[in-house]
């Protein structure tokens, strides 16, 4: 067995001199590695570098919640397919059968230079290795007119919570025959086909409770992801309710009023009586004030162990990171945890490094049973993390295959969220 | 019980009265459905048969069927129709497996399709872990298939059994002899884990903890190679070395146990 040659080597090392100690060791106590954000890259990051090194490395996992409700399968709760219970987790197992010491406050600073983390309260946590995975944050001036208190009447529900509660309420009581307006957001963003499984749930609850509702969305894009596969549920499912309006028609949107519902574009202007407003987004603000983004306001990062381009001892995951091919989604994150899990254990313990191995699958609900889904391979290769080889649902296939895929997406639910959070 | 309530509905669904079908009606049963299988003949039957091959997919991960099948985790399912439940030697049962048996429980194409339908509605405490096939076609499909493995009216018992092997066979011993590296495996587990529940629970997607190294490795050969369909299956599988696969196959064996 490598490792525990390797373990030999290291204590005998250890009884004859200090000085061939390599330099992760002679740091006094365990390594330490602290986590920001306790979401799909973060909680994965954390379970798997207290899991593997079997308490070698002290591992502190920094998230404001107590619980964590998943951005994914949120659209599923909006269309009442989950109980709001279903997609919130804890992080009590994290904390009990693997040792993560989690602190439940916010991230303020990172003092890179000392290698350490501020956190609310002032109190400060030191690190040897950082990994950073807050997410991402909302660009509220990317459409003039939007603010944290309009969302509170327009809600953006882009990330999990009681925004997703807020949207759900006002969807189900929205009156006969009102109109929903959704403004999608602009590339790069959380989730690509993420605002397209909603406006599938948004139908779905229309057909049964308002059938005469209508669904505008209002994209500054010209096509978007898993395209042709809504389009048609749309048209098969919830005829004539969705209209799709590309920016090249609508021009830009000039301004939202939260007060009246109204929507400015150079198009026309739209009257919402329920509006869902998905501004432009960016890294999660701990990551731009730690200094780890970019110009596009994401953080590049090295594509074979999501190190930071700016500081060797910082990792990047998830939302935050560029990840070259790799779209924003939990299964992104997680995949994008484990490399960076097992780079991080390798330079603090010496365990055995693999290669780098990420992929990605996006399922999307368009009605009941009737489920799609998009995949792809990627490698680390040296300018960009790169697609390999991918595939995604045909148009057309039967009833039988596409409630398959549902079903085959409820297992995966269970199957990540139980890798993020343990249980 | 719930399992001899069931297994009597099933019967007495039949026209048969309950005793009846317990004690002397299973060759009955068993017999008429023969005659009807050997009515849908030629084409159709060629169909069904062929749909069973790919509903058998489903099966495959436990079970094995034709020429040398063991018993895997689940028994080998040769001469399945007409065998007392729970009875194959050397098997692994659940209890409520070996006493539906013992209380009479023998396989017919209406209690085999009773079964798959709703695996644990019918013996609740059954360990098999499909969830059943909801779709009444793949079940007659599926039957066709494993009849055909079967000895009976239109399989006689001087037939030897068929040679066919289903869509995994043909698989190099090299590759079948290759020993993984389990510690390699448990870092590309986690690729695994994302959607396959590493407690071994089966929710839509298919538990892989547990399995025999052998039967890991030729069904990860089989999406490797696009024998078998699933497309992400094929995506994840497709990237994969002979020897990865192989460390994966030793890391879930040991996982499981």
């Amino acid at each position: 067995m490598p490792i525990s040659r390797r373990r030999f080597m290291i204590s005998a090392a250890l009884s004859t001199s200090t000085l061939a100690m390599p330099s992760f060791l002679r740091a006094q106590g365990k390594p330490k590695v602290v986590v920001i954000g306790g979401g799909a890259g973060g909680g994965t990051a954390a379970r798997y570098l207290a899991k593997d090194s079997k308490g070698e490395i002290d591992v502190t996992l920094i998230e404001p919640q107590q619980a964590f409700t998943t951005c994914f399968f949120s659209n599923l709760h909006i269309g009442g397919f989950r109980t709001f219970e279903s997609i919130t987790h804890d992080y009590k197992t994290l904390e009990s059968t693997h040792g993560i010491k989690v602190v439940h406050q916010m991230a303020t600073a990172v003092d890179r230079g000392a290698k350490v983390v501020t956190l609310a309260d002032g109190s400060k946590v030191p690190y040897d290795k950082l990994i950073v995975s807050p997410g991402i944050s909302l660009k509220w001036d990317s459409v003039a007119g939007y603010s944290q208190e309009a969302a509170e009447v327009m809600p953006h529900a882009w990330q999990a919570g009681p925004q997703t509660q807020l949207l759900k309420s006002k969807i189900e009581a929205m009156k006969q025959g009102g109109t929903f307006v959704m403004i999608a957001p602009p590339n790069p963003y959380r989730c690509p086909p993420g605002p397209y499984e909603r406006i599938s749930m948004v139908a779905h609850v229309f057909k049964q409770k308002n059938p005469t509702a209508k669904i505008i969305v209002l994209d500054p894009k010209e096509k978007f992801s898993k395209q042709a596969l809504f389009q048609e549920g749309w048209q098969k499912h919830y005829p004539g309710m969705v209209e799709w309006i590309p920016g090249s028609i609508l021009g830009s949107i000039k301004s939202v009023d939260a007060k009246s519902g109204k929507i400015e574009t150079e198009l026309d202007v739209f009257k919402a009586d329920v509006a869902n407003v998905i501004p432009a987004q960016s890294a999660g603000g701990i990551a731009i004030t730690a200094g780890l983004t970019n110009d596009s306001g994401f953080c590049p990062i090295v594509p074979d162990s999501m190190q930071s381009q700016i500081d060797e001892n910082v990792y990047v995951l998830g939302d935050s990171s560029i990840a070259g091919d790799m779209p924003k989604s939990a299964f992104s994150a997680n995949s994008q945890a484990k490399v960076c899990a097992n780079a991080v254990r390798g330079a603090l313990t010496g365990s055995r490094v693999f290669p780098a191995k990420f992929s990605n699958t996006c399922w999307s609900l368009i009605a009941p049973d009737d489920g799609v889904k998009v995949g792809a391979n990627y490698e680390g290769a040296p300018e960009k993390i790169t697609k390999t080889t991918g595939f995604i649902s045909n148009t057309g296939e039967d009833s039988a295959l596409r409630k398959a895929t549902y079903e085959e997406s409820l297992g995966w639910y269970s199957g990540i969220t139980q890798d993020i959070f343990g249980a | 019980m719930r399992v001899v309530e069931r297994f009597g509905l099933a019967n007495l669904q039949s026209g048969l009265a309950f005793a009846v079908a317990l004690v002397a009606g299973c060759m009955a049963i068993a017999g008429n459905a023969h005659a009807q299988s050997s009515e849908a003949t030629g084409k159709e039957h060629d169909r069904l048969v062929s749909r069973g091959v790919e509903v058998f997919q489903r099966c495959s991960a436990c079970h094995r069927i034709g020429v040398e099948a063991e018993n895997r985790l689940g028994p080998q399912l040769n001469n399945l129709i007409g065998r007392k439940a729970g009875s194959v030697k050397g098997a692994r049962y659940s209890p409520a497996m070996v006493k539906a048996g013992a209380e009479g429980l023998v396989w017919t194409p209406e209690t085999i399709d009773a079964f798959l339908a709703d695996p644990k509605g019918f013996i609740e405490e059954t360990t098999m872990g499909l969830r059943g096939v909801d779709d009444a076609d793949d079940r007659k499909a599926l039957l066709a298939y494993l009849e055909s493995f079967s000895t009976g009216p239109s399989n006689i018992p001087e037939t030897p059994v068929p040679t066919r092997t289903g869509i995994d066979a043909g698989l190099p011993a090299e590759i079948l002899a290759l020993k993984g590296d389990a510690e390699f495996g448990e870092y590309l587990s986690g690729e695994c884990v994302t959607c396959h529940q590493a407690s071994g629970e089966d929710k839509g997607i298919p538990s892989i903890v547990g399995w025999p190294p052998e039967d890991f490795v030729v069904a990860m050969h089989g999406y490797k190679s696009k024998k078998r369909e699933h497309p992400v299956m094929r995506m994840i599988a497709g990237r994969l070395s002979a020897e990865e696969i192989a460390a994966l196959a030793a890391y879930f064996n040991k996982n499981g146990q």
